[in-house]
C-alpha cells in the first residue's frame, strides 16, 4: 500500500482536526433538509397500518370487504391470515392505501377481525412468575468462585433492574415507494442504503438491480433501522397495487414505541468477593433478561464488565420471552445494561469497604484490556467534576433533606470501521465529487467525508461534493456499532489519494518532475516543499482536457487496521453529581462529565456533540424513560411521548465533556464513537444517587416513588 | 374553490366547527344519535349555524403572509396540513399528540403545536413556519446559532427548536438572558439525540446576535 494512504501526522493537518460546523446544518435548522418522510411526489397516496390490539391471540377470521369499497381507498392487504397467531400487541395485521391519510384511517377502522383472545405474558422483571417464558441459558463457572468467596475479606450482594426502553426515533421507522415498470423507487428512513434495497427486494420478489433506494436525511435510529420491515414490504405491495403510485407509510407513534425496536430490560442478582485492598477475587451473577417475544436480550459474558477475566467467576442467565415487540440494536448493545449492573456492584463493594470507588476500580485495572488509559481517564474526569473536593463516604452527606452525591461508570468498544467503497472523481472544470452509498445519521458522517478529501486534495470543502444516501454509489456498509467513520474515513482517503495520484500523472511532466515528487497543497499542485514549481488546482484540473478522473478506494477493515489507519477497543469513565430531595424522591443532575478516547479524531466538535448527546439519552434512561407495560391487559401503558419520557432540555444539568485527544490514541488511527459514550452514564448516576442517600435504589430509572421506597427500605418495581 | 368570495378568511364562518354545530350536522343528516340529551342539545343549536364536514371543505390559510387555498377534512391538523397538502414540511410530526414540539409553528405570534390545531381553526390566523422565518437571503440568527453551536444531529426535531427558539426570542427581548431562562423557554420541546447542550448555547448566542438590529 503506498505510505500516501496514511493519514498526516497530528499536527501537520489542516482540515481533519479541526472543529467544523456540520455542513448540512444550515438546510436542517432552516427546515430545507427533505426527509423522507417530508417527501410529496405528485400522486401521492397514504398507507396505514391495522395492528393488533392484544399482546396474544389468535385471527379466527378477518373481513376487508367494507374498507375496499370505501371511498378514496385504493389498496387494502390482509397481512396476518386468518389462523396467524398474534405474540405482541401492535403487530401488523392489516395495510390500506389511501388517497388522504385520513381516508387510509377510516379503511384500517371498517376492517373487522373476529379474534381469539389468548394468555399473555408481558412481565419479566419477577423471573419467578415468568412460568416457561423463561430460558436458562447453563451455568458458566471460571476458577473456583466458591473457595474464593470462602478467602475473601468482604463480601457483597446485591439486586439491579434496568428496563425496557425504546428508540423512540423521531423520524418514525417508514418509507416511500412508488414503482415505474417492473423497477422499485424506495425512500426509506433507514440506517443501512446500501443494504435495504435487496432486503426490500427478497421480500417482494424483485431482483437488488431493479430497487433504487435514495435518502438525503433521516431522524434517527439507534440501531433500529437496518432491515426494511414488513411496513417496506407492504408499502411497496400497496404502491404495486394502486398502479405503482407513489406510497407513504410512516407508523404512528405507539407503534414506533411498541414495534419498531427497544432495548433488552436486564435484572441481576450479583454476589462480589474482594481482599481489604478492594482487589476484587470473584464475581457471581445471575441475570435475566427479554428482548421481547424471541427472548434472548443479554450477552451475559461480559460480566463482570470490563474486569471480565476475574480469576474466579460463576454467571448464569436466562432469557425470558414475552409478548412484546422485539428487541433490536439500541445503541452499544448489551453494554449499558451490563455497564450499570456491574459498576453498581462494584460501588456497592467500594461503600462496604469504606474505600474511594475511584481508587477501587483503579485497583482492578489489571484485568481490564487497557490500565493506563482507564487510570488516566479516571483522573481527567475526577479533575472536571472536583471529585477529591465532592465526594464523601456513602450517605455521609449532612443533615439536610437534599442529599448530594457522586458516582462513576466505565465503558468500552470496538468501532472498527465497515467495509466501505468509495469513488472519488476530478473533473476538468476543477469540481470534485465523493460518492458513496453511506449515510448521515445525524453523526456529521457527511461533514467528514468531506473533511477527509479536503485534507487529500489541499482544496476547500466548499470545492467538493459529497455524494451519500444512494445504492447507486459504491458500496458502504449500514451504520451500527460505531462502524460507519473508520469505514468511510478510510474508502475516501484512499479513493482520493488514487485520484490525485492520477492527476499527478497528468502534472508532472509539465513541470518537470515525477508524479511522486509532487503533493497537493493550499489549493495548489506543488514539488514537495517548493512553491515555486507549482499550478494552481485549477489549472492543474485543466490540463485533464475533457476528461474527468475517476477512482475507487476501498475499506478492507483488518488491512487498513494492520496498516494503521483504522483501529478498534476504546475507553471511557462518566462521572455524576446529584443531588436528591429526600422528601419527595426528586434526583436532580448538578453536573454529568464525560471522557472518552476514539483514536484520531476527525471533528472533534461533532465528536463531543456525539458524546454530549449520550449522556443525555443515559440521563434519560437514567431518571425518566421506561416502557411501561399492563400485566393484566397486555397493553404498552406508555406508547405515547407524554408518558414514555424522554428527559427535556431542562433535566440535565451542566454536561461536561473531554475527548482525550492524545498523541498515543491518535497514532492508532480512526476508531468509531457512536456507541461508548452510551455505555457509562447509567451507571455513574445511579452510583451518585447511591452514595447521596446511603441507600442503593434498585431500579432505574430512579423516579421518585423509588428513591422514596429505597429510603424506606421498600422494593418497588 | 368555487369563488374567491368564498375563500376570503374574513367571510368565512370561523371556527365554524364547534361541538354544537357538529352535532347539529350529525343530528339533521346521520341520524346517528340515539339519547335524548344530545338531540334535544341538537335540536336547540341555532338554525343558522354554519356547518362544515365531515368530508372535505375548502379553506384558506394565511401562512407566511400568503393565502394558501386546500380542501382539507375538518378533522385534519394544522401539521398534516402544511406537509400533506400544502409542502410545508419543516415542521415535522413526532408525537402528533401536543408533547413534543417538533411540529412548532407561530400562530398570530405565539408558538404552537400544530399537531393540536385543526387547519379549519388555523383560518384567519397569521402562521409563520420555520419556512417563512428562514426566507430571507441571510441566514436566520437562530438557524446560524445552531450551526455554530451543533445544536442538532439528525435534525428532526431542530426545525420546531428554531421556531420555539425564535418565538422565545422574539417574546424576550434581552441580550443578557441566562440558561435558566433559555430551559424554561424550551421546555415544551423534546430532542432525542440529545442536543440540548448546543441549544442552550445557540440561543444564548442568538439572543445576543438578535440585539444587533439582526432581527427575524
Amino acid at each position: 500500500m503506498p505510505d500516501e494512504y496514511l493519514w498526516p501526522p497530528m499536527g501537520q493537518r489542516k482540515v481533519m482536526g479541526q472543529r467544523l460546523s456540520r455542513l448540512d446544518g444550515p438546510d436542517k435548522s432552516a427546515g430545507r433538509a427533505k426527509y423522507n418522510s417530508d417527501l410529496n411526489p405528485q400522486g401521492l397516496l397514504f398507507a396505514t397500518l391495522l395492528t393488533s390490539p392484544y399482546a396474544h391471540a389468535r385471527v379466527k377470521s378477518i373481513d376487508i370487504s367494507a374498507a375496499k369499497s370505501m371511498d378514496g381507498v385504493t389498496a387494502v392487504r390482509i397481512i396476518a391470515q386468518p389462523g396467524t397467531e398474534i405474540q405482541w400487541e401492535g403487530a401488523e395485521i392489516a395495510s390500506v392505501a389511501a388517497v388522504t391519510e385520513e381516508k387510509a384511517r377510516d379503511g384500517a377502522r371498517a376492517i373487522k377481525v373476529d379474534w381469539e383472545v389468548l394468555p399473555h405474558v408481558v412481565m419479566w422483571e419477577d423471573l419467578g412468575k415468568v412460568g416457561n417464558r423463561a430460558k436458562p441459558a447453563g451455568e458458566q463457572v471460571t476458577g473456583d468462585p466458591d473457595a474464593a468467596f470462602k478467602e475473601a475479606d468482604a463480601t457483597v450482594e446485591g439486586d439491579y433492574m434496568i428496563p425496557v426502553i425504546t428508540h423512540c426515533c423521531l423520524e418514525p421507522h417508514g418509507q416511500t415507494v412508488q414503482w415505474s415498470g417492473d423497477k422499485v423507487e424506495y425512500f426509506p428512513s433507514s440506517q443501512n442504503v446500501s443494504g435495504v434495497g435487496a432486503d426490500l427486494g427478497r421480500a417482494i420478489n424483485v431482483k437488488a438491480p431493479d430497487i433504487h433506494v435514495h435518502m438525503d436525511y433521516m431522524g434517527g435510529g439507534f440501531g433500529s433501522k437496518f432491515p426494511s420491515d414488513l411496513w417496506g414490504s407492504e408499502c411497496a405491495q400497496l404502491s404495486k397495487m394502486s398502479g405503482g403510485k407513489p406510497v407513504k407509510l410512516f407508523l404512528e407513534r405507539s407503534s414506533e414505541l411498541m414495534i419498531a425496536g427497544n432495548r433488552p430490560g436486564v435484572g441481576a442478582k450479583v454476589k462480589v468477593g474482594a481482599k481489604n485492598d478492594g482487589t476484587i477475587t470473584t464475581w457471581e451473577s445471575q441475570t435475566w433478561a427479554t428482548g421481547g417475544y424471541g427472548g434472548g436480550g443479554l450477552n451475559a459474558q461480559l460480566f463482570p464488565y470490563v474486569f471480565t477475566i476475574v480469576p474466579n467467576r460463576r454467571i448464569n442467565h436466562t432469557a425470558v420471552s414475552i409478548n412484546t415487540g422485539s428487541a433490536r440494536a439500541w445503541r452499544a448493545p448489551n453494554h449499558p445494561q451490563v455497564s450499570f449492573v456491574t459498576c453498581s456492584a462494584f460501588e456497592d463493594l467500594a461503600a462496604k469497604l469504606k474505600m474511594d470507588p475511584i481508587e477501587l476500580f483503579k485497583k482492578n485495572l489489571h484485568y481490564s484490556d487497557r490500565p493506563e488509559v482507564y487510570a488516566k481517564q479516571l483522573d481527567i474526569a475526577a479533575g472536571m467534576i472536583d471529585w477529591k473536593q465532592n465526594w464523601h463516604q456513602r450517605g455521609d452527606s449532612g443533615s439536610g433533606v437534599v442529599k448530594r452525591g457522586l458516582g462513576l461508570g466505565i465503558g468500552t468498544w470496538g468501532g472498527l470501521g465497515h467495509e466501505s467503497k468509495c469513488r472519488t472523481t476530478i473533473h476538468p472544470d476543477a469540481s470534485v465529487e465523493v460518492e458513496l452509498g453511506s449515510q448521515d445519521l445525524g453523526t456529521a458522517t457527511r461533514t467528514m467525508i468531506a473533511m477527509v478529501a479536503s485534507e487529500t486534495l489541499g482544496v476547500p470543502i466548499s470545492r467538493i461534493k459529497i455524494k451519500i444516501g444512494d445504492n447507486s454509489f459504491p458500496n458502504s456498509g449500514g451504520s451500527g456499532g460505531s462502524t460507519t467513520i473508520g469505514g468511510v474515513s478510510t474508502s475516501t482517503r484512499k479513493s482520493t489519494v488514487n485520484a490525485l495520484d492520477k492527476l499527478f500523472q497528468v502534472v508532472a511532466p509539465l513541470l518537470n518532475t515525477t508524479p511522486d515528487q509532487l503533493e497537493a497543497k493550499d489549493g495548489r499542485i506543488q514539488v514537495k516543499g517548493n512553491p515555486e514549481k507549482s499550478m494552481t488546482w485549477d489549472m492543474a484540473c485543466r490540463k485533464l482536457g475533457t476528461n474527468p478522473i475517476s477512482e475507487m478506494g476501498e475499506n478492507n477493515p483488518r488491512e487498513s487496521m494492520k496498516e494503521g489507519m483504522i483501529s478498534q477497543g476504546v475507553g471511557g469513565v462518566q462521572m455524576s453529581d446529584v443531588s436528591v430531595d429526600t422528601e419527595t424522591g426528586v434526583v436532580k443532575i448538578n453536573r454529568h462529565v464525560a471522557v472518552h478516547d476514539c483514536g484520531l479524531v476527525v471533528n472533534p466538535k461533532t465528536a463531543e456533540s456525539q458524546v454530549f448527546g449520550a449522556c443525555i439519552m443515559s440521563i434519560s434512561a437514567a431518571l425518566t424513560e421506561e416502557r411501561i407495560m399492563d400485566a393484566e391487559t397486555g397493553h404498552m401503558l406508555n406508547a405515547d411521548m407524554e408518558f414514555y419520557k424522554l428527559a427535556g432540555i431542562g433535566d440535565i444539568g451542566e454536561i461536561l465533556v473531554h475527548m482525550d485527544i492524545a498523541p498515543e490514541h491518535d497514532k492508532r488511527g480512526i476508531i468509531g464513537l457512536g456507541e461508548p459514550p452510551t455505555i457509562p452514564g447509567i451507571a455513574a448516576i445511579a452510583n451518585a444517587v447511591a452514595n447521596a442517600i446511603g441507600v442503593r435504589v434498585p431500579m432505574v430509572p430512579m423516579t421518585p416513588a423509588r428513591v422514596l421506597a429505597a429510603l424506606e427500605g421498600r422494593r418497588t418495581a | 374553490m368555487s369563488s374567491p368570495k368564498e375563500t376570503d378568511p374574513s367571510k368565512k364562518a370561523k371556527r365554524s366547527f364547534s361541538r354544537r354545530g357538529f352535532l347539529a350536522g350529525v343530528g339533521v343528516t346521520g341520524g346517528a344519535l340515539t339519547t335524548g340529551i344530545l338531540e334535544k342539545t341538537a335540536e336547540a343549536a341555532p338554525a343558522a349555524a354554519h356547518v362544515v364536514g365531515p368530508g372535505e371543505v375548502p379553506i384558506t390559510l394565511n401562512i407566511n403572509g400568503k393565502p394558501f387555498n386546500v380542501k382539507v377534512e375538518p378533522r385534519t391538523t394544522l401539521c398534516d396540513t402544511l406537509r400533506h397538502r400544502l409542502d410545508h414540511t419543516a415542521a415535522k410530526r413526532v408525537c402528533d399528540r401536543g408533547t413534543c414540539g417538533a411540529c412548532s409553528v407561530i400562530i398570530d405570534g405565539k408558538v404552537m403545536y400544530s399537531c393540536t390545531v385543526l387547519a379549519i381553526d388555523a383560518q384567519g390566523r397569521k402562521i409563520e413556519t420555520l419556512e417563512g422565518l428562514t426566507a430571507g437571503p441571510r441566514p436566520h440568527p437562530v438557524s446560524a446559532a445552531f450551526v455554530n453551536n451543533d445544536a442538532q444531529q439528525c435534525g428532526y426535531c431542530t426545525p420546531g427548536f428554531v421556531v420555539a427558539a425564535t418565538n422565545f426570542l422574539q417574546r424576550n427581548k434581552n441580550p443578557n438572558l441566562t440558561e435558566e431562562d433559555v430551559k424554561r423557554g424550551l421546555g415544551g420541546n423534546l430532542c432525542r439525540c440529545g442536543t440540548y447542550v448546543g441549544v442552550r448555547k445557540a440561543v444564548l448566542e442568538a439572543a445576543k446576535s438578535m440585539q444587533g438590529g439582526n432581527h427575524a
